[in-house]
Order: C-alpha cells, then structure tokens, then sequence
C-alpha cells in the first residue's frame, strides 16, 4: 500500500502518443527501407538473399540488368501484413541495400496496403552506412567502372604479355 | 572388393578407383576443384589431400592428392586428420586470394561449387592484403557468359572443351596467376556442347546466359524432373520454373542416357516455353473464346462430325493416345511424313526382330568400334556424337590398361595415347564434325553408302548379299571396316531415320546382325527424326496422306491435329487443299505455326513444362518427365484437353478415365507394342513417410509475397494430381526414387557436383537404377533373315540434283527454333551444291538455283561444298524459309542464263 502511494509521485512512464512521440533508438527494427548508394545509384544488386533468409517469406523479387551490367531489382515486394520485422534481410544484405529504419507507423485499414513496391520502399538515402559503394569493391565491370578500377585491384592483365 | 580404413573405420570398397572416388562414394565430405567424374584426375588443384599412412605403424603419414592416388587393398588413410585439414583451408585461402566479392551479383551464388568447398574447409576470413588481379571478359555467344575475375585455374573448361567434347575454340592463355581461359578473339563458341562449361565450371566463369535473362537463384526455382523434346536421345533434364515462366534447363544426371552433359540445344531450346508466340487463348473462327464458349461451341458439333485425329511425334505417347481414343484406332493418322513413318516402322521392325540390342548413350562411349552409316550424329543426335567422341579413347587405351594406368588417370592416359584414336568410320552425304576423330570418312550418296554397309555386312557374313562392282577404293573400305569391326570386343553400328533412306537402315541392320554372329556384344543405335518419334510408331496408326485421303474422299469433315504442324511434314499444297477441304480443324497445339493459322478451333495446350507425358527414346526407353508448374490461363495437358472432350461427346472409352495415371494404364493395357509403360515412374498414390517429393527447395523465398501484388490472401497452392510430386517447399526433401527427382542437393553440397551423394557408386548409376523402362529388346531366339534388295549405285543425271536433307543443330528441330538465342545460331536458307554441278548450272555461291522437286518449283541461294558427291544437293531441313520437299528426291534444275543469275545475285543480296 505503502509502496502503491509512493508510485502516485512517481515521474509518468506513460507518454501522450501520437500527440508525443516515443524517443527510439537508432537500431530501431522498424519499416523496412532499400537504400541508395553515395552516387544515389540504387544499392539492391537482386542477389536475392534477403529473400531466402526471411523467416516468413514475406520478400519477393526479380533480378534484373541494365544495359552496362548493373543489376537491380525489376521489382521488388514485401509483404508487411506478414513480415515479423526480424531484420535477418538486414543481416543477409550483402550490399547494405536492405535497412530497418526506427519508424513503425505502418498501419493500414486494408491490408493489401501493406503490400509495398519497390516505389514505396525505396529512399534517396544512404540510411544506416554512408559511403559505401558495393561496386566498388566487386569486381564486375559496370557502367563507369571498368575491370581494375575497383579497390584493391590490379589493372587487367595483357594476357598477351610474355613478362613475367 | 578390398578393405580400407579411413579414420580408424573398416570400408569394404571395389578396387580400380582412386582414393577420392573411395572417399565421395562412401559419404566422405572431401573437397576438390579440377576433378570430374566424366573428366578424371589431373591433379591440378591440390585441394582433395588426404593423408596416407604407410602401415599400422605409421603415425606420422604423408600428404597426398586422393584423386592422384589408387585405392590398395588395406590402406590405412585419414580425411579429417589436423594437417590435412589444414592443406586443404590453405589451397582454398590461395585460390581466394583472387577471386572477386562477386557472388551478390554472381549467376553461380548458390549452386557453386566454390562456394561449397570454402565453407568445407572452414576458410572463412581474408587475410591476403594485396591486389586482386583481374582479367578482361569475352563476348562467348548467345549462350555462355564470361566473367573471367572469377577464375580459380581449375582446368576443367578447357579439360571439358577441347579434351572431352573435342572443341577448337576455347583455350588456356598467358601464364602462372595470369592464365585465362577464352577464345582466341571475341566469338560465339563453336561447340555443340558449349553449354555445359557452365555446369562443369565450379565457379561463376562460364554461366547460362539464358538463365541471366531472368535470373533466379537456384533454391527460388520450383523443378522437376523433365526429358529433353529436342531429338530422339532423351537426355533427362530438370526444368526450373519462377513467376510462371521456364527459368533454365539443366542436366539431370542419367547412368545410361546423358550422363552428365547435354547438347545446347536441349539447354538452351527451353525458351520457346516462355515465347511471345505461345498460344494462350482458345478461339473459335477468329474471336478469342472461354472454356465455356469453346465448350459450347464445339461438342455438338464433333458429336455429329465424322472426326479423324492427327498425331504428333513431338507429343507425349499420353497426348497420342488420347487422340487414338477419342476418334477411334481407325481415325488416327501419325503426323510424319510417309517416308518417316515408314522409317520408324523399319526402325521398330529392325529393334524387335532383329537379335542386336540398342546400346544407350553410355554403352556407346566404351564401344572400341563405331561405324556410322549416313548419319550426322552431331546435328541430329548431338549427346551420341560426345559418346563416341568418347568412344574413339577406348582402343588407344588399351595400351594404357597394359601398363596399369588406372582408368581414371585422364591426364597419363592422354599423355600415352597422342593423337592415336580407336577405329571410327563415318560415311555420311556432306562432313560431319565427327570427320575429324574419324580412322576412315565416305562421303557418298545414300545408296552408295547403303551399298557400302552391305558388302560390310557380306564381308562379316557371306549370306548377305554383297554390292556388286563397288570401286576399289570403296572395296577396300569395306575390307577395312568388316575387320576392324571383327577385331573389336564391342561394336557398335549408328544409323538412323535422319538420312530419310531406308536401305541405310537395312545395311546397318544387316552389319550388325552380321556382326553379331561372331560377337553377340554387338549394338546397333538408330537415331530417330524428333522426341517420341519412335514412341508415336509404336502405338500403330496410319499414313498422313491417308488422312488427305479420307478428306478428300468425304469419309471424314473434321480434323483434330495435335502438337503438329503438317506444313513440316506434308507438301503445302496437299496440307493447303486438306486442311481447305475439312468443315471443322481443331488444332491443339503451344506455338503458332502456319498449321494454326488455317485452324477454325485453336485449343491451347501446355509444353513439356506444364505437361505430365512419356516419351520413348531411340532405345526404345520411356521416360516420364513432369510439369513443372501449373500453367496459367486455359492452358492444359493436351492429354487433358481430350479426356475432357471425350467425356463431354460421351465417348465410352474414355468415360472414366480422370488423370494421367488412368490414360497410362488403358495404354499399358491396350497397345501391346506400349507394354510396362506403366513401370516409367512410380504411381501417383506414391509418398515416402506420407509425404509428396517437393518440387521446391526447403529455401525456397517469397511465398507469402510473389501474388501479393494481386492478392495479399495469398491463395491455395495447386494439387498435382498427376504426380507424387507437390508444387511447394512442403514434402520430403531427401533422395526420392530416381525418377522423381526434381534437383541434386544435399547438405554441404549446393552444386550440381551434389550428384554424387545420388549415386549408388560415384560415376556410376543413380541409387535404385538409372529411370526409364526399356520396352524394346531384340527377339532373343529364333533366327532372322536379312535385308536383301541392295540398291544401285548411284548416278547423277544431267540437268537433275538427287536432293537429300541436311540437319543443323540449331534450326531443324522445330521447337528450339523459337528460342531467341537458338534462333541466332540458325543458319540461313540455302542449297548445297558440288563445285562441278554448280559450274555445270553455271551458278555460284550466292546465287539463286531455281528447281523443281515433283513438280514444285523451289528457289534458294547456292553455297558450295567440294565434300559433296557430285550430283547430290544438300537442302536443310525444317529451317525457316527452305519449304518442305518430300526427300529424297531428285530435283530438276532450270539452267539459268548468265543474265538472270546476275539478277539473283542481287537478290539473294536483298535478302540475305
């Protein structure tokens, strides 16, 4: 009883939400955003990883190339009325592509709005990890990067070349 | 048998096989780069060391390459030894040192063997701090893509291209870390077998190009087990499929069919499943219809309809049956032309009757012997071709066998055999790429090389008639070719149905009954003009032109044509004036074709990859192959297409016939030729511990999200109730029975190299035997007479061509056809000509040659040959643009003057 009064002086742990908004960390796992790289070029390469670790198969894509080898997604879907935001597609994503960002104001009166596009997931934003460029540390040639121009690799070698 | 001990455990294992084979099959997880089991050791790679112990007394042991090593009777070995291990992480640590963060965006992430073997090892950080070198790419062809960063040096490409599949093109460059493996320039690789680089490649250098079109991983593809529908052999293939389209064709090993390769035209032909010219609708007169309408609109009438069936030889024998059920023995018609179908007759009558068995593809490569008589097995049966590319090896390796150079020492074996090669004889109308391999080539017109085969054939056996007055060359030939077929433990003799002459095909019969007497190991392969050619004569049925015939004559209004289109099969004006003539053609067919254009009902049917069917190879082996997916709009099985026609017309046949499994059976019951059909795959009802086989991989991603775009209720997976196999990741994931296995996977092993976890013996057959029921075998008593009739020598006539066809991998088989990146390797029209007779015509290359061929007038443009015989014409067959000709034949020539051959120049130019 004691204790139950002490309570009433008590600072308040409850907040006015939405009037006030919850303070949360940046590790946030909330919506799920695909991210851009520096040079704004879209960081998702469709390696389709993110789609096999997900636990309730809530991600579908297609794989596509543009006219340089760059590859992208054609399109690129997850379902939120089934994903679990676990963030394993976070931790599969090669490319820092996929990110889980501190927003979790998703609801919908209709779920099929809970089915988002590539459109709808995509930001002009390097998210979580500025500055980084998969391409530039693979080592496929695309547009504006050819063979050698990557990091720590060697200029092609002149396979006609007797010097050894 | 002998025993060995590996980590301190007894095996009982087979001598002969080197260490790491011993290993692989017993379920030991060892890892290794340039070994192949079809290829052998080289030693190349260093990555599968074990360690060896000399005796029990030994403890310290010493490192050796297991694939360099043969297994000895009481050896005392250890795979998980410290210092073994460690070899193995530091080869990998090495061959990684170079190798590009790529697998994101790498076609062989997933299914690579790379991938697979450095995660076995445990190599898992970099601690290489220097460059990476790279390498330029090269543009390889329709087919094959080439990322050079990716290359561990592993020599299998060049192993497989050049040594295995006997290709020119593909070569290793420059030196020590630098060496890369390319062509000499930027070019599409010449091999017929190209393809399978990017199976063999155990990284991402060589990948499908097709697949890269519409990539998808390999654990996203719902598969199952299908048969190639491209020629007469059968490879066994796995069709994978993702969003409702084929995705890729690849190898499903087979013991006796296609062991582990296949012709690019059977991977690459798939893409015709995915065409823009797929028929999807029904339609009735012009306008697209419903099930409902089409219902409605076409059962009164075929229940008052005098209706006759044509039959197709690309269809599954379930498809053809159906259509014999519904409009009765009587009214089925084999969609082939006359000449054909007395070939496949000829080819049953000669496998039945004769006393010679069928050897399958993998017999054929331990032949010591081959004569091949009018085929070019490259173009029209190219996985016999790489057989005996493989078998030429076998006598030279004799020498080898005499100094006790295991079979699997491929690199000594080659060493000491050079450039010697077995006895090969191949007599053909035009070259064959096999020429090259070949002891003795004849080119001659198809009755000279019958009567070649016949006074083989009397040579083996003087109650065969001999051929008369042969030149002496060619008597000499004769002499050459009956001994060295004597002298050899198993020979084998090919012909076929693609050199459209019959005495061919009763002088190779004769051959081999010949052979025979003497060596009862004798084979005797036919090759057949498509997929179930061979299937489709055995259920019985009549000629083409008696189905013009009975139209003409009014004993029928009605024509259902199934999987055909009589344009490649009959002359376009008989087709014209028949299909003019009918009230009502019904066609069912997947592609448009001139056929379909005439039809006033098109029925959509499925491809091989949405259809459940059997198929008989040229051994006369059926095989099941599966849907791999549920078709989309209002396509079906055309099976199924017609069981439902016959239960709404009330046909009492097929009144309670509901599926797949109660069509088989009528047909196992009722087509006595068709007998243990049933035995191609196990029943329906089939599960192991209660479960379907899962066509999908227990990774397979985007379930609840590939229709959410339509629907976010995501909707009820289809039921196969075809098949034992279901169409999601739901189901038994282990190893199925050998017919139904929809992808090689097992745990560790995410290649195609999981194969060997699927073979009762590594190299070997696949665990409960290799799939398909043989339904042809040779009368094994009784005897036999031979063919008699040997023709005349051929003589060329003034002003006539005695035109034959000509195969070409790609093009003449009509559905690869309408795969965009076959369809760039198809040639264009032509007509082949002899020098001499083309001097005589006064026509030259380019040229337009204008003749006659029963009275239809053809014009093509001219190319030469000197490997021609003189007076012969080579036209090739079912390529767009060339029409049909019922070959052979003789043509007759229209000499043009020189004005007008100056026209044709230029039109030819125009058109080219």
């Amino acid at each position: 009883m004691w204790l139950t009064f002490l309570h009433m002086f008590r600072k308040r742990v409850t907040i006015q939400y939405p009037e006030e908004k919850a303070k949360l960390p940046p590790r946030w796992r909330g919506r799920i955003v695909l991210t851009r790289d520096p040079d704004m070029g879209e960081r998702c390469v469709g390696c389709y990883l993110c789609a096999a670790a997900c636990p309730v198969d809530c991600i579908a894509l297609q794989a596509t190339e543009d006219e340089n080898g760059r590859r992208y997604p054609e399109f690129f879907r997850i379902n939120f009325s089934r994903c679990i935001f676990c963030g394993f597609c976070e931790e599969a994503c090669p490319t820092y592509a996929i990110q889980l960002i501190p927003d979790f104001e998703m609801a919908e009166y209709n779920r099929q709005n809970l089915v988002y596009e590539k459109k709808d997931l995509l930001i002009d934003s390097q998210g979580k990890y500025p500055g980084y460029n998969y391409y530039n540390i693979a080592g496929l040639a695309i547009g504006g990067k050819d063979k050698g121009q990557a990091e720590n690799e060697e200029a092609p070698v002149d396979i006609r070349s007797l010097v050894p | 048998m002998a025993t060995i001990i590996i980590d301190g455990k007894t095996y009982e294992i087979p001598t002969g096989k080197n260490l790491l084979e011993t290993c692989l099959t017993l379920g030991f997880d060892l890892p290794y780069f340039c070994w192949h089991p079809a290829l052998g050791s080289v030693g190349a790679c260093r990555q599968c060391a074990v360690k060896v112990y000399k005796d029990e007394n030994d403890t310290r042991g010493r490192l050796a390459m297991s694939c360099m090593e043969a297994v000895a009777p009481n050896q005392r070995i250890s795979v998980s030894d410290p210092e073994a291990r460690a070899f193995r992480e530091q080869v990998i640590e090495w061959l990684m040192t170079n190798h590009p963060h790529d697998c994101a965006v790498c076609d062989e992430g997933g299914s690579c063997h790379l991938q697979d073997m450095t995660v076995m090892t445990g190599h898992d950080y970099r601690r290489f701090r220097f460059k990476k070198r790279t390498h330029q790419n090269q543009y390889l062809g329709p087919f094959i893509n080439h990322e050079m960063n990716r290359c561990i040096q592993c020599y299998r490409c060049v192993r497989f291209y050049k040594d295995y599949a006997g290709g020119h093109d593909l070569d290793v460059y420059a030196s020590k870390s630098n060496v890369y493996f390319g062509r000499e320039e930027d070019g599409i690789l010449e091999s017929e077998f190209s393809g399978n680089l990017a199976e063999v490649c155990p990284t991402g250098v060589f990948t499908d190009k097709t697949l890269k079109e519409h990539y998808t991983r390999k654990w996203d593809l719902t598969m199952s087990p299908s048969i190639c529908q491209h020629c007469s052999i059968g490879c066994n293939t796995i069709a994978g499929e993702r969003y409702g389209t084929l995705r890729m064709i690849a190898n499903r090993f087979h013991g006796k069919v296609n062991g582990y390769f296949l012709c690019d035209r059977g991977r690459f032909g798939y893409e015709f499943v995915n065409a823009a010219t797929r028929i999807r609708q029904a339609s009735a007169g012009e306008a697209v219809v419903s099930l409902d309408q089409l219902f409605h609109h076409l059962i009164p009438a075929l229940k008052q309809a005098k209706m006759i069936g044509i039959g197709s030889p690309r269809a599954s024998l379930q498809s053809n049956f159906a259509l014999k059920a519904l409009v009765g023995g009587d009214n089925f018609y084999h969609g082939v032309s006359d000449n054909e179908h007395d070939l496949a007759e000829l080819a049953i009558r000669i496998l039945r009757e004769g006393s010679v068995r069928t050897p399958s593809t993998r017999e054929v490569e331990q032949a010591d012997a081959v004569l091949i008589l009018g085929e070019d097995i490259t173009n029209t049966a190219p996985i016999l071709a790489l057989a005996v590319r493989q078998a030429v090896r076998q006598q030279p390796g004799n020498a080898a066998d005499a100094v006790n150079i295991p079979v699997w020492h491929d690199a000594a074996r080659r060493e000491l055999a050079q450039q010697d090669k077995g006895p090969l004889f191949v007599t053909s109308v035009h070259t064959t790429k096999l020429d090259e391999v070949a002891r003795d080539v004849y080119h001659a017109a198809p009755d000279d090389i019958a009567r070649l085969g016949f006074a083989i054939a009397h040579r083996l056996d003087p109650t065969v008639p001999d051929a008369t007055d042969l030149p002496e060359a060619v008597a000499l030939l004769a002499d050459r070719i009956a001994q060295a077929l004597s002298a050899a433990a198993r020979p084998v003799i090919i012909s076929g149905a693609c050199c459209e002459s019959g005495c061919v095909m009763k002088a190779a019969a004769n051959v081999a009954w010949a052979l025979q007497k003497k060596n009862p190991a004798t084979g005797l392969v036919l090759t057949m003009l498509e997929c179930n050619s061979l299937g489709l004569a055995m259920m019985g049925g009549h000629r083409l032109h008696a189905a013009f015939n009975a139209v003409m004559n009014g004993h029928a209004d009605t024509v259902i044509v199934m999987e055909n289109d009589l344009y490649r099969h009959g002359k376009a004006d008989e087709v014209d004036a028949f299909l003019s003539k009918c009230r009502r053609v019904i066609v069912l067919d997947h592609l448009l074709h001139k056929t379909v254009s005439k039809a006033n009902v098109i029925i959509p049917a499925g491809t091989f990859a949405e259809s459940d069917g059997t198929l008989v190879n040229n051994e006369g082996r059926a095989q099941r192959f599966f849907q791999a997916y549920e078709p989309t709009d209002i396509i079906r099985e055309s099976w199924r297409w017609l069981l439902t026609l016959g239960q709404q017309i009330e046909n009492n046949r097929m009144a309670t016939w509901r599926n797949f499994e109660d069509v088989t059976l009528a047909m196992d019951r009722d087509e006595p030729l068709l007998h243990g059909v049933m035995a191609a795959s196990p029943p329906s009802q089939f599960r192991i511990a209660g479960q379907r086989i899962a066509r999908e991989t227990h990774r397979y991603s985007g379930r609840t999200s590939q229709q959410a775009n339509i629907n976010v209720s995501e909707s009820k997976p289809p039921e196969d109730p075809d098949s034992p196999l279901s169409y999601t990741m739901e189901g038994f994931h282990g190893q199925p029975p050998s017919s139904l296995i929809p992808y090689f996977w097992a745990p560790g092993w995410n290649s195609v190299q999981s194969v060997n976890k699927y073979q009762s013996e590594v190299g070997g057959s696949l665990r409960d035997n290799d799939p398909g029921v043989r339904l042809l075998e040779p009368k094994t008593e009784g005897t036999h007479a031979y063919f008699v009739g040997v023709p005349e020598r051929f003589r060329p006539l003034e002003d006539h061509l005695w035109v034959v066809s000509l195969h070409h991998i790609f093009g003449s088989e009509e559905l690869s056809a309408h795969a965009p990146s076959i369809a760039q390797r198809i040639p264009q029209a032509y007509i082949l000509l002899h020098p001499a007779d083309a001097a005589a015509l006064a026509v030259e290359t380019g040229g337009v040659l204008a003749f006659t061929i029963d009275s239809r007038s053809y014009r093509l443009p001219v190319k030469l040959s000197e490997a021609l015989p003189v007076g012969i014409a080579g036209m090739p067959y079912g390529i767009e643009g060339v029409p049909y000709a019922d070959l052979p034949e003789w043509a007759i020539v229209q000499r043009t003057s020189q004005r007008q051959n100056l026209n044709d120049h230029s039109y030819a130019k125009r058109h080219a």
